[in-house]
């Protein structure tokens, strides 16, 4: 790779790298402000990709649907107590143009209970559309391919 | 399947209270009690839901599920006609179709290459007349007699039923008036799938069946609409069932959610904030029906829930897995003449519903609750009395009177009555 490539590659993984740490520090609220205003953000699973366009299980297009996930998370849902780490790795650039790099790599998450059980909760493909604006890296698509689409119990904290 | 059925020993459990009012734990744990609900309730007098036609709309398309933990194939033969056979193999017992859905004109176990047609009638035996030194099956081997187990099926407007037992009423008095009117419904307009969700829940599938039984539980569980201050000016219920009352059928109208503002009294205070949707488009929509029907949710006995929330259409399907784990398989739909934006429109209501559902994630985490508590003091109960017991239960009609009544039918059923 180029120098001006190595520079992308670095700033992408750190993208990735931040989007796992917010999440498994309970800073959902920062969430979202890694997207776009515009931003989009599925889960799909592994079985619906044949079907287009295919059924997300968690879908928000817009940065301020994220903003309502979250507080819907805080305010109103019940649901298992854990810890979560995401642990992403495989980063690929796929495509880079004009600014925007298509982005395929892979994550795993593993669910830790108040008893300090682990279990391996998902795993799957990120597939990405990251842009420069304003001067920082912002997902424009982030889009989690789950394999394990048989969801163990509920999913409530985004993968 | 065994030729014979075997002689069924007495239950070494108790059952519901007569009333249905008392449920001992030990019927949500115990490998006993699961394996004779197999024998007595999903291979018994009932119909099972297993797929939607409009999973398999071609002649030979065949989709892959369940009755009760029972692998079967659900196919459409040549002529259009639906069969649904055991997926295992009268040879030795191998799974034979081991894709989740596709075409196929024949179905062969990858173990010996035992082929079955559409209708799961054996039609092809490798080396069946022998080859030099390997000996064939005897003169006298009848394929007639070796095709897959075959169960009864039955389609009412594109929804398929399956039944392994020989005197299961016909499907439409099975489901009985009320049931059949919300089938039909829903399905007044040739379907469309959208996709499937799926969730592994640990813990016992009648705890979902009295979940989706339950009024009690949806305000107070489920705090999404409160949360963020949406009401309905106008909210009126109505209820039915069939004359057995093992399923149950119930909707709600009501105008669009609206935002309230601060001083609206939406009826349930406990919840109450000054939260609103930053983006709104997540409840925009357009009515599907023009009867006012904004929810409705129809729970038919042992293992199918449909539902209508807003513009969210699915049909999940309970499938049983162990005393103690089940899965529940979610077919999202819509109509085949729903336009870009409708189908768009479902499609982000997705958000609502399924595992990750802003207003129904709470469910599996509740029954896991449930699930976690009761492994011990098998002997003690669960307690349902809300809305009062009259002397006379077919008066009984409300609070958890759905979920009593679903407790009367499954005692008759399991011979604990």
């Amino acid at each position: 790779m180029t120098g001006m490539a190595n520079q992308a590659y670095d700033a992408i993984r750190a993208l990735e790298y931040r989007y796992a740490r917010l999440l498994d520090e309970d800073r959902l609220e920062e969430w979202p402000k890694l997207f776009v205003e515009r931003g989009v953000y599925k889960v799909i699973p592994r079985e619906n990709l044949d079907r287009q366009p295919a059924l997300a299980i968690f879908f928000c297009d817009s940065q301020a649907m994220m903003v309502d996930r979250v507080k819907s998370l805080r305010e109103a849902n019940v649901y298992n107590f854990h810890y979560s780490r995401h642990v992403v790795s495989n980063i690929e650039i796929l495509s880079a143009r004009d600014g925007i790099f298509e982005v395929a790599a892979c994550y795993t998450v593993y669910q830790t209970d108040l008893e300090g059980q682990t279990r391996l909760f998902s795993v799957g493909q990120y597939r990405d559309v990251i842009t420069n604006g304003a001067g920082e890296l912002r997902f424009r698509e982030k889009i989690a391919v789950c394999d394990t689409f048989n969801i163990p119990n509920l999913l409530a904290i985004p993968l | 399947m065994s030729r014979e059925a075997p002689a069924v020993a007495p239950p070494s459990f108790a059952g519901p209270s007569r009333d249905g009012s008392r449920v001992p734990f030990e019927l949500f744990t115990r490998a006993d009690v699961f394996a004779r609900e197999q024998e007595a309730i999903f291979r018994g007098p009932v119909w099972n839901y297993v797929a939607l036609e409009a999973e398999l709309p071609e002649p030979c398309d065949f989709k892959t599920s369940f009755v009760g933990d029972t692998p079967i194939i659900v196919s459409r033969a040549e002529d259009g006609s639906l069969h649904a056979f055991v997926n295992r193999c009268a040879h030795r017992g191998a799974t034979v179709q081991r894709q989740a859905c596709g075409n196929a004109r024949q179905h062969r176990c990858v173990y010996h290459q035992w082929a079955y047609n559409a209708r799961g009638e054996l039609v092809g035996v490798p080396y069946r007349r022998g080859v030099p030194g390997m000996g064939g099956y005897a003169a006298d081997f009848d394929p007639k007699a070796h095709g897959l187990a075959r169960l009864r099926v039955a389609s009412h407007k594109g929804v398929i039923f399956a039944s392994f037992g020989p005197d299961t009423a016909p499907l439409e008095d099975y489901l009985d008036e009320p049931l059949v009117a919300a089938i039909d419904r829903l399905f007044s307009r040739p379907v469309k799938v959208l996709g499937h969700m799926r969730q592994r829940v640990r813990g016992n599938w009648k705890l979902y069946s009295e979940n989706t039984r339950d009024p009690y539980h949806a305000a107070l569980l489920h705090g999404f609409h409160a949360t963020f201050g949406l009401y309905r000016t106008n909210q009126k219920r109505k209820g039915g069932s069939d004359r057995a009352r093992a399923h149950s059928t119930g909707v709600t109208f009501g105008d669009d959610w609206r935002q309230a503002s601060q001083s609206a009294n939406i009826g349930q205070d406990k919840f109450v904030t000054n939260y609103s949707l930053a983006d709104p488009t997540l409840l925009e929509g357009r009515p599907d029906f023009n009867d006012g029907v904004t929810v409705s949710i129809t729970s038919i006995f042992p293992c199918l829930v449909i539902q209508q929330i807003m513009n969210t259409l699915a049909t999940r399907h309970i499938r049983p897995k162990a005393a103690d784990e089940f899965e529940l398989y979610w077919t999202y739909f819509g109509y085949q003449d729903d336009d870009e934006q409708m189908t768009a429109c479902r499609l982000k209501q997705a958000n609502l519903v399924g595992p990750a559902g802003l207003i129904s994630m709470e469910d599996s985490e509740a029954i896991e609750l449930i699930q976690r508590a009761i492994v011990r003091d098998g002997h003690e109960d669960s307690f349902l009395e809300f809305g009062g017991l009259p002397a006379d239960l077919d008066q009984d009609r409300q609070g958890e009177a759905t979920i009593r009544a679903f407790w009367r039918y499954y005692a008759g059923l399991m011979g604990l009555a």
